[in-house]
C-alpha cells in the first residue's frame, strides 16, 4: 500500500521499498486503484466520509496475502481504525482481516521477514524520529533501530525528544500552524543537539514536517530521509 | 467560531511566540520526567499496576451509586453532614450558606481544584470574605490574581524573581530571590490565617466507600491545618473521586505520587472520617461534605467516554503533552488544562464551544501511554471531534471532504486531478506565501516539498510496460 502523499510529494520512498522487497526475493505487487486510506476525513471528525474511501481500501487489498505501508501512520488507520471504524458494519469482518495483515514496512522486516540485514550502507551520523503512530498505536521502537544498526558505516545516536511528536498531525498542522511550528522547534532543536547529521523516520509526513521546518533555519545542515531510502543505498551487489 | 475558541488561538500563538517561557516551562517538565521516571521504576511492573488501578476505578464508576451510598452514609453516621450538589450553583450556595451560618469571617483554602471549577472564590470575595490559598502555589497565584496555571502545580510558569516581586507588591515584603526565604514569608502570612480562619475549606483525593473516610494527599501540611483548626471544615469532592476499599488506597497514594510529582509518597496523607467525636482532643467541630456532580453524570452516561472519570488527577498528561509544553496551561482558559481538560471539558460544559482544544492535538498518544489509570485519552479527542461534527458539521470542511471523497473513490479523478494540480502548483510559483496560497499557513514557517515529476503510480505504470 503506497500512502496517497507518498505517491504525490515522495514517490522514491515506495519505489526504494519495492527494491528492497525484490532485493530479498519477495514478490510485490501494487493495485492501481488505491488512492487514500482515508485518514483525513477521519482525524477530522468525518467518519462516514471515511468510510467511504476506506471501504474501497477493504476491496482492492482484499486478495493480498500481506499488506505492508511505509507509514506508521496509515498502517496505524488500517490495523487499529479501521476495525473500529467498521464496528457494527457489514465490512466489519472485512476490517479485522485487512488489518491482521497489514504491516508497517520495518516491523514487516523485522518480525514478520526476521530480517535485520539488507545489505545496505550508508556513511553518517543519524538519528532515528519515532513517528507517534507507529510508535504508539502499532508499538514500533526496536524494528527501524535494529535495522539501522546493521547498516554499515552508519552510526545511529538517539536524540532526547526522540519520542515526542514533530508537530505535524495532519490537518491540525494548518489548523494550529504555531503550535505545529513550536513542536517542529522542539524536534529539530533536539535533532540538533544530538549531533546527527541526518533524522530518518519510517513515517513521510513527520519528515515533510521536520525538513519543512529545517529548511526555513539559517543554519542547517541537517537532512531527512525515510528508513527505505536508507535501507536502500548502496545495496551490497555481491550476495 | 466560539469566543473561547479565538481566545485559545490567541493565547496559544502569544506562547508559541515566546521562546523563554517555552523553554522554562520544558526545562521544568523535562526534570519532572527524568524524577518521575526513577520513582516509577521502583514499583516491581508499573505496567501491571497501571492496569490494576484501571480496573479498581472501573469498578468504582460502574458502581458509583452503590460507592457512594456507602461513603456518604458511614460518613454521616459519625456526624458528617453529606451535601449532594448538582451543579457549581448549587454547591456554592450551600458552602455560602454554611459559612454564613456560622457568621463567619474569614476562610482558609487547601488545594481543591473542584472549588475552582465552580469559581467559589470569586462568589465567597464578592461576599465580602476574606479568603486565603493556603497551598503555596495557589497562594502565590492568588496573589497574583490569576488562575492556576496546572492544576497540580498551579504557580510553575513564575520564576523566583516574580514571586518574589508578587510578595513584595502585595505583601511589602523585601524582594528576595532565595526559595526558602519566600516559603517562609509564606509561611508566616498563612499560619496566621489558620489560627484566625472560621472555616476550613478542602478538597478531596479519594472517597473511601468502605470506611466512610476521605483521603487528602499533600506536600506541605497546609491541608491537615486547614482541615483541622478551624471549626468549621467543608470539603468538596466529585462524585467520580470514590474508591471502594480502604487497602486501595496502597496502590493508588504512590501511583498519584510518582504521577504526579514523581515522589514515592507525598509529604502529607490525611485520611478524614467525620468530625471531631467524643473523647477526640482535636478535629473540627462540624464536617460537611459536598459531593459535586457538575455535569459528571452526563460523561457517566457515555459508554465510550465513561473512562475519563477514572482521572485521578494526577497532571501526568499535560507534563508529557507537546501541545501543553508550548501553548502552557493558561492558553486553555479551563479549570482542567492538557489532554484531561480537552476530553472533559466539553462533556462539562459544552462540546461546540469546547471542541477546538480537542482539535488542537496532533493525537500523539503520549498522554495515553502515561496515565495511571489508562484512559483512552487521545481517542477521546478524536471522539469528540466525531461528535462534534455529527452534532453540526462545519461548512467548509464538510465541502473539502465531500471533495475528497468524490475524487479518492475514483481512482482516474485522483490521478487526472493530482495532475492538474501538479501543473496548477508550477503556475502558483510566484503566488506562493501569499493570500492566494491555499498551503499559506504551512508555507508561513516552513518549506513545502514540490509535488513529484514523478508519482509513484507513473513509476509503476511504466515499468509494467
Amino acid at each position: 500500500m503506497i500512502p496517497c502523499f507518498i505517491d504525490q510529494l515522495f514517490p522514491q520512498v515506495g519505489i526504494r521499498m519495492v527494491e528492497i522487497f525484490e532485493r530479498l526475493g519477495h514478490e510485490v505487487e501494487y493495485p492501481m486503484d488505491q488512492t487514500c486510506c482515508g485518514q483525513p476525513p477521519f482525524n477530522s471528525g468525518f467518519q462516514d466520509e471515511a468510510r467511504q474511501v476506506a471501504v474501497r481500501v477493504l476491496e482492492i487489498f482484499k486478495s493480498a496475502e500481506v499488506v505492508v505501508v511505509p507509514s506508521g501512520s496509515c498502517a496505524a488507520m488500517v490495523k487499529v481504525f479501521y476495525p473500529e471504524l467498521f464496528q457494527e458494519s457489514p465490512q466489519e469482518e472485512a476490517a479485522k482481516e485487512l488489518a491482521a495483515k497489514t504491516w508497517e514496512f520495518s516491523q514487516f522486516l523485522v518480525e514478520k521477514l526476521e530480517v535485520t540485514d539488507v545489505g545496505a550502507s550508508f556513511p553518517g551520523k543519524v538519528t532515528f524520529h519515532d513517528g507517534c503512530h507507529g510508535l504508539r498505536e502499532l508499538g514500533v521502537k526496536g524494528a527501524p533501530r535494529a535495522l539501522l544498526e546493521k547498516v554499515r558505516d552508519l552510526e545511529l545516536v538517539e536524540m532526547g525528544e526522540a519520542e515526542t511528536c514533530c508537530g505535524f498531525g495532519g490537518t491540525f498542522a494548518v489548523k494550529f500552524p504555531q503550535i505545529s511550528t513550536a513542536m517542529a522547534q522542539v524536534k529539530s532543536n533536539s535533532a540538533e543537539e544530538s549531533g546527527a547529521e541526518y533524522i530518518v523516520s519510517n513515517d513521510a509526513s513527520c519528515l515533510m514536517q521536520i525538513q519543512g521546518y529545517l529548511d526555513r533555519q539559517p543554519k542547517n545542515e541537517i537532512r531527512c530521509f525515510h528508513l527505505a531510502e536508507v535501507l536502500a543505498k548502496n545495496l551490497d551487489k555481491t550476495e | 467560531m466560539s469566543q473561547y475558541t479565538s481566545q485559545f488561538a490567541q493565547a496559544a500563538e502569544a506562547v508559541t511566540q515566546n521562546t523563554d517561557h517555552r523553554s522554562f516551562l520544558q526545562t521544568a517538565l523535562r526534570g519532572y520526567q527524568k524524577v518521575r521516571a526513577n520513582t516509577q521504576a521502583r514499583f516491581t511492573d508499573w505496567q501491571t499496576a497501571r492496569k490494576v488501578a484501571a480496573e479498581v476505578k472501573w469498578e468504582a464508576i460502574e458502581n458509583l451509586d452503590t460507592h457512594l451510598k456507602n461513603l456518604t452514609e458511614r460518613l454521616e453516621a459519625r456526624g458528617t453532614k453529606v451535601f449532594w450538589a448538582t451543579d457549581g450553583k448549587e454547591a456554592r450556595e450551600y458552602i455560602l450558606s454554611v459559612i454564613q451560618e456560622h457568621d463567619a469571617k474569614s476562610v482558609v483554602k487547601s488545594k481543591t481544584m473542584t472549588s475552582e471549577e465552580i469559581h467559589l472564590n470569586d462568589l465567597l470575595e464578592k461576599e465580602g470574605f476574606d479568603v486565603v490559598e493556603s497551598d503555596l502555589g495557589e497562594f502565590i497565584v492568588q496573589l497574583n490574581h490569576e488562575a492556576p496555571y496546572h492544576f497540580v502545580f498551579p504557580a510553575m510558569h513564575l520564576k523566583r524573581e516574580e514571586i518574589s516581586h508578587i510578595f513584595h507588591e502585595a505583601l511589602g515584603t523585601d524582594e528576595t530571590y532565595d526559595p526558602e526565604e519566600l516559603t517562609q514569608i509564606a509561611r508566616r502570612v498563612l499560619r496566621q490565617k489558620y489560627l484566625d480562619a472560621d472555616i476550613g475549606i478542602s478538597g478531596a483525593n479519594f472517597g473511601i466507600a468502605e470506611t466512610g473516610m476521605i483521603s487528602i494527599t499533600e506536600n506541605e501540611g497546609n491541608a491537615r491545618l486547614t482541615t483541622s483548626l478551624p471549626k468549621v471544615h467543608i470539603a468538596l469532592m466529585g462524585i467520580e473521586k470514590v474508591l471502594p476499599r480502604l487497602e486501595d488506597l496502597s496502590l493508588f497514594l504512590p501511583m498519584l505520587a510518582t504521577a504526579g510529582t514523581g515522589q514515592a509518597l507525598t509529604g502529607y496523607n490525611s485520611m478524614i472520617g467525620g468530625p471531631r467525636q467524643e473523647g477526640e482532643i482535636d478535629g473540627p467541630e462540624e464536617f460537611h461534605l459536598v459531593l459535586l456532580d457538575n455535569h459528571r453524570t452526563r460523561l457517566l452516561a457515555d459508554p465510550e467516554q465513561r473512562d475519563a472519570l477514572r482521572c485521578i488527577r494526577c497532571g501526568a498528561c499535560l507534563n508529557v503533552c507537546p501541545i501543553f509544553k508550548n501553548v502552557g496551561g493558561h492558553s486553555y482558559g479551563t479549570t482542567y488544562q492538557g489532554p484531561i481538560g480537552s476530553v472533559i471539558t466539553p462533556h462539562l460544559r459544552g462540546l461546540q464551544d469546547w471542541k477546538h482544544l480537542s482539535q488542537a492535538s496532533s493525537l500523539c498518544g503520549a498522554c495515553t501511554e502515561t496515565c495511571p489509570v489508562k484512559i483512552d485519552l487521545h481517542h477521546h479527542l478524536l471522539r469528540n471531534r466525531r461528535n462534534a461534527m455529527n452534532e453540526k458539521p462545519k461548512f467548509t470542511e464538510r465541502v473539502m471532504f465531500g471533495g475528497f471523497v468524490s475524487m479518492m473513490s475514483r481512482p482516474w479523478m485522483y490521478r487526472s486531478l493530482t495532475k492538474t494540480a501538479r501543473i496548477f502548483d508550477r503556475l502558483m510559483q510566484p503566488l506562493q506565501g501569499s493570500w492566494l496560497d491555499p498551503f499559506r499557513p504551512w508555507r508561513k514557517t516552513r518549506s513545502l516539498p514540490p509535488v513529484a515529476k514523478e508519482t509513484f503510480k507513473d513509476y509503476w505504470q511504466n515499468r509494467q510496460k
